[in-house]
């Protein structure tokens, strides 16, 4: 029976997950170790991606309106939700039947999506049922396919 | 001040989040296995669907316009998690209660800017993670829920409410509700307490106490002190038996020793399973949480809780206990001081209105060896075809149905291969 059983994710959070080489807090009495100050952290990707875990997404782009910037098929955009969009920034947006991305910015002094690929047309915001979802802070595209998960 | 943070429709607001067709349209969620309505949106309520309705018995007109889905917990339990990280940006006392509600404790901030605050709260839980909440302000739990109430139902509040315990306005709210919708009174104490002649929540209110417990019960007792505006019932009592089951308790000291945990929830998961038989239910999931004591700030704080989906309805202790025991692996870090422990049953339905299902008749050791070889059979099918390609107790007259509606969404959040899609 315990094939059944799939632990589906927590319901709580504490803090980013990260790695510590040593634990300093064991060391409670006596002579300090000299080399405590030269412990370093190993490197975590996603400490340095991710400043706000609890308000960041991962989400998968398809389809090519947006090559002209470097975002290709297949490619993980890392989206925050918690940073206000500024024009020129690359947005999620949630629109009729899904959500998309593209960057915002103006035409004629009007707010605009607007695709990176001269085949799509921009989309104005005004008097469109459109809703922002998040901000994509990064995109992380795949140099050597299969190398990673 | 306590506010009691309440996510409205929690899951199907979670399953809106990641895909905007589902706004506007009467969505249902379904249980994994047996096709019970488990949660609905504000649409499917108003076509009159009620809680825990077998999906057959949906009628055939109002089912063609409704989109039913099959519970996503991976989704639910780290969007609630997401949640839940908010809330203790904006104050280190958080309980959670239940997957979609927590109190937050307010000592020591001034009494006046809490409105203000639980908006912000509000925004921020809405910007970060989509979800839309409801927050309600009193002096205690009991009060605070009943605000919560209102600032769901009235949408002049904003979603936030305030029961000052000796307002006016909490006089009204506290006359028109009838003892019955008070939390945590169940149904055999509403009887009793209409034989003294109280049938208001006011008239509870304005009872004196010790005639209550002598006729009652002490819990009853603190329910006119928390009417009145004391914080004095501790969480576990506030349970509402037919939702879910809670059981939990501080340690004497506090303790990191993961045999002192493990103890600890496997006496409370079984506790939760007696409760569960005694009152002929089954649960669905079983969420398993440990922290450390908020206030000991000069330790390493831990406060954490993972949800684990059981395979079918159960009110069998050893599966019970043994989801809990996994849970329980998965949260427990070295290097914490834990203060308490706990296991709460969710997503209860009533065993008489669970449909057919293998384990329903007591077996014999024949059907137990048939049971077991057909579970091996669905687990290998289930490993090598992909989770829920076949499962218990679906109902069969509807088998067109099931193939168009009960289905799982996407693990958006927890999957590399399930993540959202911007289609650019």
């Amino acid at each position: 029976m315990s094939l059944y059983l799939e632990i589906l994710g927590r319901a709580d959070e504490t803090a980013v997950p990260m790695r510590l080489p040593l634990a300093g807090d064991q060391v409670r009495a006596g002579f300090p170790s000299p080399a405590d100050d030269y412990l370093e952290q190993e490197l975590d990707l996603v400490e340095l991606l991710v400043p706000h875990p609890h308000s960041t997404y991962y989400v998968r782009a398809r389809g090519d309106s947006m090559t002209g910037i470097g975002i290709y098929d297949g490619d993980l955009l890392i989206v925050d939700r918690s940073l206000e969009p500024r024009p020129g920034n690359v947005l999620i947006v949630s629109v009729d039947n899904g959500i998309t991305c593209k960057r915002l910015g103006e035409i004629g002094g009007r707010p605009h999506l607007l695709a990176a690929n001269d085949a799509y047309r921009p989309i104005p915001l005004i008097g469109c049922d459109v809703e922002v979802w998040g901000v994509v802070t990064h995109n992380v595209h795949a140099l050597a396919p299969g190398v990673g998960r | 001040m306590i506010a009691l943070a309440d996510c409205n429709n929690f899951y199907v607001s979670c399953e809106r989040v990641f895909d905007p067709r589902l706004r506007g349209q009467a969505v249902g969620v379904l249980s994994n296995n047996d096709g019970c309505i488990v949660a609905r949106a504000q649409e499917l309520q108003a076509m009159g669907v009620a809680m825990g309705a077998p999906a057959h018995e949906i009628p055939p007109a109002i089912r063609r316009q409704c989109i039913l889905l099959s519970s996503n917990y991976a989704l639910y339990g780290d969007m609630s998690r997401r949640v839940t990280a908010v809330y203790r940006q904006h104050t280190p006392h958080v309980e959670v209660y239940s997957i979609d509600e927590s109190f937050l404790g307010w000592h020591g901030f001034a009494p006046s800017t809490l409105e203000d605050r639980c908006q912000v709260v509000r925004h921020q839980v809405h910007r970060d993670t989509g979800i839309p909440i409801s927050i309600g302000l009193s002096t205690s739990k009991v009060l605070s829920k009943l605000a919560n109430h209102l600032a769901k139902r009235e949408p002049a509040y904003e979603g936030v409410a305030t029961l000052p315990p000796d307002s006016a306005i909490t006089r009204r709210v506290l006359e028109q509700l009838p003892v019955t919708e008070i939390w945590g009174v169940a149904d055999r104490m509403a009887l009793r307490l209409l034989e003294l002649g109280i049938e208001t929540a006011w008239e509870l209110r304005e009872a004196d106490p010790k005639r209550i417990r002598g006729h009652t019960s002490v819990v009853m007792e603190r329910i006119v002190w928390e009417l009145r505006g004391q914080d004095c019932i501790p969480l576990d009592d506030m349970t509402q038996p037919k939702k879910q089951i809670m059981t939990s308790r501080s340690f004497g000291r506090l303790t990191n020793d993961l045999a002192d945990l493990r103890e600890a929830v496997r006496t409370h998961a079984s506790r939760g399973a007696e409760k569960l038989r005694r009152q002929a239910s089954l649960c669905r999931a079983v969420m398993v949480f440990v922290r450390t004591n908020p206030f000991r700030q000069d330790l390493r704080q831990h406060s954490e809780s993972v949800v684990v989906a059981l395979p079918r309805a159960t009110d069998d202790s050893r599966e019970i206990v043994r989801a809990a025991a996994r849970g329980l692996e998965a949260l427990w870090r070295k290097g914490f001081r834990y203060q308490k422990a706990g296991v709460m049953l969710m997503d209860l339905c009533d065993r008489a209105a669970e449909q057919l299902d293998l384990m329903a008749e007591p077996e014999d050791d024949a059907q137990r060896q048939r049971r077991e070889r057909l579970m091996a059979t669905m687990d290998k099918l289930n490993r090598e075809h992909g989770r829920g390609t076949v499962s218990l107790g679906l109902n069969r007259q509807g088998g067109a149905w099931q193939l168009r509606c009960a289905h799982r969404t996407p693990r958006y959040t927890t999957r590399w291969d399930e993540l959202p899609i911007a289609w650019m």
